[in-house]
């Protein structure tokens, strides 16, 4: 497995422009992450608004509150370890209800989605997924309270997992 | 023609936690995860077999669900948390597409 980092969360619209702003309390720096070009077999741009209109319906996600672990490059796109941290009490007023993971260069963007409650005490979990190249993994935290966070990463590729 | 589920799950917890005390409980079961996608060596596509859901229940209430979709790695391997009140029965549930189902169990005491 290769190096872990924390990555603050990212401005969607900044996303969408191709630049990644650093919108994390307290960080000063603005970093430009380009995003790679689509691979031929990539979900075509609006198939992936369309799996997160699924995932999420009308919501409009914050960004923030979330931290992710991933390797800034996977060796082996079959295996990519990913951990999400979202900050809540997990408590019953005030919980994280469901973590969606959606790779947005994939054949088809869905990774999982993960359903916990006030039960589990900690929003986290460790997956390991499939990506087929360079590309943005977002994460969508939904709350009890209704709000929907977001985080993105970018994860380099050596070789691609999905059809191989 | 699909991977039987004789597939072993593997869990990792700890078999004993203080009252209110929150335990990182690890998941992995074997399992090819074919989307349909991929094509064989002999260039046709290799049927879809794919794990739906793993469920979790807590002496017997539902308390994580994972939903796999494509993108999950073959052999799905799954770190989450669980805050434990008093001894807990530990169900553990993996649901294929095609409704077979692998199952494990396991008790964290608090004594």
């Amino acid at each position: 497995m290769g190096p872990s980092r924390a990555t603050p969360a990212i401005d969607r619209r900044a996303l969408l422009r191709g630049g990644v702003g650093l919108a994390g309390a307290g960080l000063a720096t603005i970093a430009l992450v380009p995003i790679p070009a689509a691979p031929a077999l990539a979900a075509a741009p609006g198939e992936v608004e369309a799996a997160i209109r699924a995932l999420i319906g009308d919501a409009g996600p914050v960004d923030g509150g979330i931290v992710l672990h991933a390797p800034e490059a996977a060796e082996n796109g079959a295996v990519v370890p990913l951990t999400v941290v979202v900050d809540s009490p997990m408590t019953v007023a005030d919980h994280v209800r469901a973590i969606h993971i959606v790779a947005t260069a994939n054949p088809t963007p869905d990774v999982a989605t993960y359903r916990l409650g006030p039960a589990n005490g900690r929003a986290q979990v460790t997956l390991r997924m499939r990506l087929a190249a360079k590309q943005t993994v977002v994460v969508l935290a939904e709350q009890s309270t209704g709000t929907v966070r977001r985080a993105a990463v970018v994860i380099d590729v050596k070789v691609g997992g999905c059809l191989s | 023609m699909t991977a039987a589920l004789t597939g072993r799950p593997r869990l990792r917890l700890p078999a004993t936690a203080q009252a209110g005390e929150v335990v990182e409980i690890r998941t992995l079961v074997d399992h090819p995860m074919e989307t349909g996608l991929r094509k064989g060596d002999d260039g046709q596509p290799v049927p879809r077999d794919m794990l739906a859901r793993l469920i979790v229940r807590a002496n017997g209430a539902v308390v994580f669900t994972a939903e796999f979709r494509n993108a999950t790695s073959a052999n799905p391997y799954l770190v989450f948390f669980l805050r434990i009140e008093r001894t807990t029965e530990l169900a553990f549930t993996w649901l294929h597409e095609d409704g077979r189902s692998l199952t494990a169990a396991a008790r964290i005491v608090v004594a």
